[in-house]
């Protein structure tokens, strides 16, 4: 259920804006990688060009290969419908659809492919919501507005949205950023055994949580206003918090950036 | 509300001097407040008038009526003695303004979810001015096409409606016509789109980012998206934007008195000729009417403003309530 991403020579562009220049990494299946680094130096967009999120805003192109095991994301023939069914995400802040019931929300993904059976339907929503640790929560109230949930549970009801689908990869820009610390652990717990199914790639302000959840850790960084964003390097987590090759990473982890 | 007048206060605080009262008394402020004042009682005070001058000027006729003036069928204020009764007025004017309202929501709904998602970003912004242009169109211009060139057309639509849809009352009758309650829908529906299709654009254009995007990283195509995120956030807003439409329709005059032929009493056949509507028979019979028919004409005109006013209080409601939500 999760495969290698291979990114190579990427560059992403708003407009005539150049975001994030040359990039290129791998990332393993069934493991998380971290993207730190300053903010605006193109952490998320270079996340949404993974999923072909990033050419949804107007304006926005890609250029550069990203392979998905044996799959180029951006070849002629594919569909990005395609693609985003395939490399699910989680966004900064909860976004559960809110005229929905919890159910109608995790069950929107299978919908949209086309599963019409009540019953297959009830036991993939209660699996996924297992998945995501809400089950024991809400299992009494799955028609009850997915918007009254707290902003953790709201959080964890998008991403039982995300793997209901059984994405290859999951995306998470920032999951986190919004949430209170007693949520953000539970994200994080649920990061950690996710890992088993999916590759996971997350973006986090949040160094600690970088150190806490991930395998491998990449470090982007921005030379100036208006200049691109670069990979400064990617390597285990465990190197990049105590070793870094490079001294711009060394001033980032231990605060003397800027 | 808190943050405003703490901004208020500070403002205040830098412009007081020190031991004078809180107001800045200042002369323009005072004149400002005065002509703000005045304006808003002024608008209340002409609108009370004019419901007074009209239930004065009704009442008369009223007294002199002999027949029921929310039952009976005739219209006959002129005669002696008079007799005159709202149903056919209502009738024409709820049947043909519903009817446009059929015809004309869907397809602003589909004008709206194109300029809004569906059109290049260059096209859309012009697409959207020619359709608010429509609703600058003068209605008498509206209403010689639809008599010179809608209505002769409309002939044939007609007949077909009638055998094809014959089995349904409304569209049934022996003689399918052109200057029919239904040839009057489709000129109202024309009319009433731009005020459809414009607020409903802006409603879909304020849908979150998130809630699309949502939908959009599920893997949902554009439809998709639109049927999950876009539809229910913006349905309460159609709505409202739909009974503002209705509203337009059932006080609409010169463009359905050109179009209709009239004839006598109700007739629940909409594609034969004839039928009548509270705006269009003041427009057409004023001119001629003794001073019981005027009063008669305005006491018809009394119960389109009660209608109308309804309408669009419930239009109001409907686009409150969705504030509430969001």
């Amino acid at each position: 259920m999760a495969k290698r991403i291979e990114v190579s020579g990427l560059h992403a562009y708003y407009g005539g804006t150049h975001a994030i220049e040359d990039i290129s990494m791998t990332v393993e299946p069934r493991s998380v990688t971290a993207f730190i680094g300053p903010s605006g130096c193109g952490k998320s967009t270079f996340l949404r060009t993974l999923n072909r999120m990033h050419e949804v805003i107007p304006g926005a192109r890609v250029e550069g290969k990203v392979m998905l095991d044996d799959e180029d994301l951006y070849g002629p023939s594919v569909d990005p419908v395609a693609v985003r069914r395939t490399v699910g995400m989680v966004f900064q802040r909860p976004n559960p659809f809110p005229t929905m019931s919890i159910f109608d929300n995790v069950a929107a993904g299978l919908k949209l492919n086309g599963v019409r059976r009540k019953s297959q339907l009830d036991d993939i929503v209660e699996e996924s919501l297992k998945g995501a640790n809400l089950w024991e929560e809400v299992k009494d109230r799955l028609g009850k507005p997915g918007a009254g949930l707290s902003g953790g549970q709201q959080q964890r009801l998008c991403i039982a949205r995300a793997i209901a689908v059984q994405p290859q990869v999951l995306l998470m820009d920032e999951p986190c950023s919004a949430l209170d610390p007693i949520s953000t652990l539970a994200i994080e717990d649920l990061i950690a055994k996710l890992k088993n199914q999916y590759t996971i790639v997350i973006v986090t302000h949040n160094m600690q949580q970088a150190a806490r959840v991930s395998d491998r850790t990449a470090f982007f960084n921005i030379a100036g206003t208006g200049k691109p964003g670069k990979l400064i390097e990617i390597d285990d987590t465990s190197k990049i918090f105590t070793n870094p090759e490079q001294k711009a990473t060394e001033d980032y982890i231990t605060g003397r950036f800027g | 509300m808190s943050s405003q007048s703490g901004v208020d206060a500070a403002v205040g605080a830098r412009h007081r001097a020190p031991g004078r009262r809180l107001s800045t008394g200042q002369a323009g402020d005072r004149i400002f407040a005065g002509a703000a004042r005045g304006s808003g009682i002024l608008v209340l005070a002409i609108m009370a008038a004019i419901a007074v001058f009209l239930v004065w000027k009704a009442i008369p006729a009223l007294q002199a009526n002999k027949a029921n003036f929310l039952t009976s069928q005739d219209w006959n204020p002129n005669a002696t003695p008079a007799k005159f009764g709202i149903v056919q007025l209502a009738f024409g004017t709820v049947v043909s303004s519903a009817l446009a309202l059929i015809i004309a929501t869907p397809v602003a709904i589909g004008i709206a979810l194109f300029i809004a998602f569906y059109s290049p970003r260059k096209l859309s912004a012009g697409l959207g001015y020619v359709v608010d242009l429509l609703a600058a169109v003068p209605s008498i211009v509206y209403g010689l096409w639809g008599l010179l060139v809608l209505a002769p057309h409309m002939d044939g639509v007609s007949k077909i409606l009638n055998t094809v849809l014959g089995w349904i009352p409304f569209f049934g009758g022996d003689s399918p016509g052109k200057n029919s309650i239904f040839t009057a829908s489709v000129v109202l529906a024309i009319m009433i789109l731009p005020i459809i299709s414009s607020i409903s654009r802006e409603v879909f254009l304020q849908v979150p980012r998130a809630n699309v995007e949502a939908a959009l990283a599920l893997g949902a195509t554009r439809w998709e998206m639109i049927r999950l995120s876009v539809l229910p956030y913006g349905r309460s807003g159609v709505i409202g934007a739909s009974m503002l439409g209705l509203g337009r329709a059932m006080g609409e005059t010169i463009a359905v008195a050109m179009v209709l032929t009239f004839a006598p009493g109700v007739n629940v056949h909409i594609l034969e000729d004839g039928g009548n509507t509270f705006a269009a028979n003041i427009a057409k019979s004023f001119g001629e009417a003794t001073s019981t028919g005027r009063g008669a004409l305005i006491a018809s005109g009394l119960v389109l403003f009660v209608i109308t006013l309804v309408v669009n209080m419930a239009a109001r409601a409907v686009v409150a309530r969705r504030k509430e939500f969001v």
